[in-house]
């Protein structure tokens, strides 16, 4: 699904922010991407999301070489993908209910559809009944699940997301990643940046550690780490 | 998309784009007010016009003919020939003043009256005045009737003085010429203002056109509430500046009418035509969504979210 071969960016002001990361998660898999704040993590799920484009190196998800899709097909490319940002990045002025059915009014569904899907995804975030809000009435937590909800409205193959528990207490950041997990029992490949050792220990999952913008070490969270970063 | 998608799609935001700008009203009152008058000064021009026009118009029908005749042809000769003027299809009226009425009332109106009492001879010719019937009061038909009456015995000249509605006519040619360029230059105004009214809303909401794009938002989707705003500041101009000829219509209709009262005339200052009206309402919402367009088309694209 994704696979990331000798991949280096360098951001306009001179920071190499990866320098040679090569990886791939399988379709169907659930990984998550660790290590410590500064380390990569975000530059590795913009390059996912094209948000950012690699300076060397290839970027491929879901067999389409990312490099080769020029910025007309990009809105398409970015609807296979759901994204949980680190800071929620919702509309402000909007009601919740709008936040979350965005990326199906973009996508041309039915309205009657969007409201269908839309409660159906702030009720697994345990939001129902919040639509009438806006963001800003709502505690960080909450507008982390609103920003949850909406990476998964429209149903995407792939779901990243970038320390989606950061502002959860731990009884609640347990139940965001239990469904998480839900949804990659249904096929969903999911790639969490996160640098919460704790929560990463309770599932058995594949972990990709970054240091310092390279592998340090891709490992089973149940076995030790193997220390071999693909070449 | 179906069809019917899009269209509800288009109503949510246009909708949308108007609870936007009813949220500013100052701003957007703004907005509409510098595009209203902007306008209203080309439809100034053109209200000149459609009045000039229909003045000359009632002036046409009242061409007269001169036709002086021969010295020698009495006045029972210049009887015979209104006559038969009269019995012509394209006259209306024939007035005959004899050369003793012509002298009299020149006695009269000229303060010349010493002067001609030296004079042994009436040197006025007897004159006939020709109102054309109203299907011949066309520039041509006057023009032929003119030739018509040239040919018959005895008349020695026949003058239609028409080179004043001539240039009448050519100086409203001007004024219309005046109107597209003035036009066409406050309608590149009203774009540009548009345009970067548009620039600024894209400023204030790029956080929202990002985070649209990041969830696969096209710039077309990103744009098309801009648009809507782009018309519906265009409408609102335009409507504006209808609005503010009406004020200065009424403003003008008294005064206009006393000085035509003053010419003996009952010219009325009449307001633009509903055509006019229309077209003016319809062309600025084409201003507003080019200007629109431009602004966001250009802004819109070189949002990348980060």
């Amino acid at each position: 699904m994704i696979r990331f071969e000798s991949v280096h960016k360098r951001y306009p002001t001179g920071r190499e922010a990866l320098s040679g990361v090569s990886f791939t998660v399988e379709r169907g898999e659930f990984a998550f991407l660790t290590g410590p704040s500064g380390a990569g993590k975000s530059s590795v799920l913009k390059l996912i999301a094209l948000i950012e484009r690699p300076s060397r190196g290839q970027v491929l998800v879901g067999s389409q070489n990312t490099a080769q899709l020029p910025a007309r097909a990009v809105p398409r490319f970015r609807r296979q993908i759901g994204v949980v940002f680190q800071d929620h990045k919702l509309l402000q002025d909007r009601p919740v209910a709008d936040n979350v059915a965005l990326p199906l009014i973009i996508a041309g569904v039915q309205r009657r559809e969007i409201d269908k899907r839309m409660r159906a995804a702030l009720d697994q975030v345990g939001l129902l009944g919040r639509e009438k809000s806006r963001p800003l009435e709502l505690s960080t937590g909450e507008q982390q699940r609103v920003g949850i909800a909406r990476a998964i409205v429209a149903k995407p193959p792939l779901l990243i997301a970038d320390e989606p528990t950061g502002n959860l207490d731990p009884q609640l950041a347990l139940e965001i990643m239990r469904l998480f997990r839900r949804l990659n029992d249904v096929g969903v490949t999911v790639v969490i940046a996160t640098h919460d050792v704790h929560l990463i220990e309770q599932f058995k999952s594949r972990r990709i550690v970054l240091g310092d913008g390279r592998i340090d070490a891709i490992t089973q969270s149940s076995t030790a780490p193997s220390a071999q970063p693909l070449a | 998309m179906s069809l019917a998608a899009y269209f509800s799609r288009q109503a949510q935001t246009l909708v949308g784009s108007l609870g936007r700008l009813a949220a500013h009203p100052f701003a957007s009152l703004m907005t509409m007010g510098v595009i209203a008058v902007a306008l209203a000064l080309p439809l100034c021009l053109e209200l000149l016009l459609q009045n000039a026009t229909a003045l000359t118009a009632a002036w046409n029908e009242a061409f007269e003919l001169s036709v002086y005749l021969d010295k020698g042809a009495g006045t029972a000769r210049a009887e015979a020939i209104a006559r038969e003027l009269q019995a012509r299809g394209d006259v209306a009226a024939v007035r005959l003043i004899t050369a003793a009425q012509a002298l009299a009332e020149f006695r009269d109106s000229s303060g010349f009256g010493p002067a001609l009492d030296a004079l042994n001879d009436n040197p006025l010719p007897n004159t006939l005045i020709v109102t054309p019937s109203p299907a011949a009061s066309s520039p041509q038909g006057t023009a032929a009737l003119k030739t018509a009456i040239g040919a018959i015995t005895n008349v020695a000249t026949v003058q239609l003085d028409t080179e004043w509605v001539q240039r009448l006519v050519a100086l409203l040619e001007l004024l219309r010429g005046v109107i597209r360029l003035t036009g066409g230059l406050l309608a590149t105004g009203v774009v540009l203002v548009i345009g970067n009214t548009i620039r600024l809303d894209i400023q204030n909401r790029r956080a929202e056109i990002e985070v649209m794009k990041l969830v696969g938002a096209t710039d077309g989707f990103a744009r098309r509430p801009f648009l809507w705003s782009g018309i519906w500041y265009g409408i609102g101009g335009g409507m504006g500046s209808v609005a503010l000829l009406g004020i200065m219509v009424a403003a003008l209709a008294g005064p206009a009418e006393r000085l035509a009262l003053a010419y003996g005339s009952r010219f009325h200052l009449s307001f633009l035509d509903p055509r006019t009206c229309l077209a003016t309402v319809l062309g600025s919402a084409l201003l507003g969504w080019i200007g629109s367009w431009l602004a966001a088309t250009h802004h819109i694209r070189a949002i990348n979210p980060t």
